[in-house]
């Protein structure tokens, strides 16, 4: 028999979870409530493939900030997930005690920079660079990539490092047994048996960068046109609500929460792709 | 099935910690909800709430015990916050539209609007004409304008801003604003990029011009205070203090103060062109 006592506790961590899950369906339905109407108004093929954005004339295609989310994340990807995986493999396998303990503390301290101040140093560093070394006005496609690819690091370096510790010792043993060197190992025998935690870090490493604003904002020069080389300013779905919604109203600020709902979707099909991906082992 | 007392202890007192933390919180929760709002509130323009809180700032220091807010929101929010009363006076940075002239509005100050490019860009006017043809994409080379041969960074503000909507207005017309166009979400943001980039070109209220950036000559015009007040140089929007009927009490007596010759000169030094001619610094 439990004690009253006990039952009581339990109700209340019941309730304490249950709340915050709560507060994402709070959220869903307003997204929801408020973006739906005008999708249901434009169209929805219109408004997910419509390539004008042009509020004032009343015009809601977000087709050019889909392509830039894509555009910006994959850019991340091909910057940040290289240099990541190479960290955690130094971190798990490579490096001395006291190196990691000094890196992997450094990383999480990379995970605490508040994005303005990505966004601030890419403004004052990067895009400056971009302009006067590449050509365009700095503000494009490239600066975003780098920005984010940076911004992605300790998550991916993270997960892809327990994952790559938490193999068992009798994998990486009997490779050493049959002759194989260290980097042999790590290649064929340590990389393919973690390789679902690593497909998860690059997913979640993703997820985080698509769904970052305040940095973007301040690099990627938001033109609402559909881009046409790394060196062109592009608007994400994100900064595309976030650059906004200070004056918008009516129809105009519906439209920027139906852009909160396609971005929803896109986040919760990389979260469960990321969960099917550590599933299936 | 009875557990260890430790867990059973531990769980009581996690439990008395979070009965407690409710207790707390909710009173406070509550409070917040309830609190009544006291003093004046004006809502509405970003471009006209820093004139606005520079003179809050002054009427409160000269009238202990009073309190005016100023929120931002944008223009077309201000307005709407005016005619259903939940601000006491709106802020406006373009003129009323014929279904909001039924309102009661007061034109506090008049701003310029400068095209402003790099000062190490040679061009030093352009007619009317040539700066649609810009911003609508047909002239994409300072070349052809008398400049360097390097292609225009066209920079624009975002949809539902006063300050573009003043521009389109005032000087687009009935053309659009080609979407390849920069978006920036500040005036300040708009002289940064124009501070960094030799090709940029941009809009920024007059009385923000500094000499990082180069205010171009419109049709021959030198864009001052002066020509704005006689009116030969034509890009200037009013500063409008807007309500749903005349103001009484607090409200009327802050409009007074800001209409007196000691508020129009705060308005002048900080940039702005008075609306009573003779209060000019």
């Amino acid at each position: 028999m439990k004690s009253p006592m006990e039952r009581f506790t339990e109700r209340i961590f019941l309730v304490v979870a249950l709340s915050s899950l709560s507060v994402l369906a709070l959220i869903t339905v307003f997204i929801f409530v408020e973006g739906v109407p005008i999708i249901a108004k434009v169209g929805f093929f219109r408004f997910v493939f419509g390539t004008v954005w042009a509020p004032s004339q009343n015009l809601y295609g977000i087709f050019p900030m889909i392509v830039g989310s894509v555009a910006v994340t994959l850019g991340a990807a091909v910057i940040g997930v290289p240099i990541a995986l190479c960290c955690s493999i130094f971190l798990a396998e490579f490096a001395p005690a006291a190196v990691r303990n000094v890196v992997r503390p450094a990383i999480q301290l990379l995970a605490g920079i508040p994005s303005v101040v990505y966004g601030f140093w890419g403004l004052l560093f990067v895009v400056p660079f971009i302009r006067v070394y590449l050509g365009g006005p700095g503000l494009s496609i490239l600066a975003g990539s780098i920005i984010l690819g940076i911004m992605m690091l300790p998550t991916v370096i993270s997960i892809s490092e327990v994952s790559l510790l938490s193999l068992p010792r009798q994998y990486k043993e009997g490779a050493f047994a049959l002759g194989l060197t260290h980097w042999q190992t790590i290649r064929t025998v340590l990389l393919p048996a973690a390789k679902s935690g690593i497909v998860a870090a690059i997913i979640l490493g993703i997820g985080r960068a698509i769904g970052e604003t305040m940095a973007v904002i301040m690099v990627l020069g938001n033109a609402v046109a559909i881009p046409e080389s790394i060196l062109d300013p592009a608007r994400t779905l994100t900064t595309n609500i976030g650059i906004e919604m200070g004056y918008a109203s009516g129809d105009h600020q519906q439209a920027l929460f139906a852009t909160g709902i396609v971005l929803l979707a896109i986040i919760m099909l990389l979260n469960a792709s990321a969960q099917l991906a550590t599933r299936r082992k | 099935m009875k557990r260890p007392n430790g867990s059973v202890g531990i769980l009581r007192r996690i439990g008395a910690v979070l009965c407690a933390v409710a207790l707390l919180v909710a009173p406070a929760l509550l409070s917040g909800c309830s609190r009544t709002q006291a003093g004046t509130i004006l809502a509405g323009s970003t471009s006209v709430q820093p004139f606005a809180e520079v003179l809050a700032e002054e009427y409160m220091t000269l009238h202990p015990g009073t309190s005016i807010d100023i929120q931002g929101g944008g223009s077309a929010a201000g307005i709407m916050a005016a005619q259903n009363g939940t601000a006491d006076i709106g802020m406006s940075s373009r003129s009323l539209n014929d279904t909001e002239k039924g309102l009661w509005s007061v034109e506090i100050a008049r701003d310029g609007l400068a095209i402003v490019v790099n000062p190490a860009n040679p061009v030093q006017g352009l007619t009317t004409a040539q700066v649609r043809d810009i911003y609508s994409a047909a002239v994409t080379n300072w070349s052809q304008l008398g400049g360097h041969d390097a292609k225009i960074h066209v920079i624009t503000r975002e949809e539902g801003s006063g300050t573009r909507s003043a521009f389109e207005s005032l000087l687009m017309g009935k053309v659009q604003i080609t979407p390849k166009a920069i978006v920036q979400d500040s005036n300040g943001a708009v002289r940064q990029l124009v501070t960094d980039d030799p090709d940029a070109i941009g809009f920024i209220s007059l009385g923000l011009v500094t000499d990082k950036v180069k205010a171009l000559d419109l049709d021959g015009v030198v864009p001052t205070d002066a020509h704005v007040v006689d009116g030969t140089y034509k890009l200037s929007r009013p500063f409008l203090f807007v309500a749903a009927s005349e103001p009484t009490g607090q409200a009327k007596d802050f409009v007074d103060f800001t209409l007196s010759a000691a508020g129009q000169k705060m308005l002048a030094t900080e940039g702005l062109i008075p609306a009573t001619v003779g209060a000019m610094p």
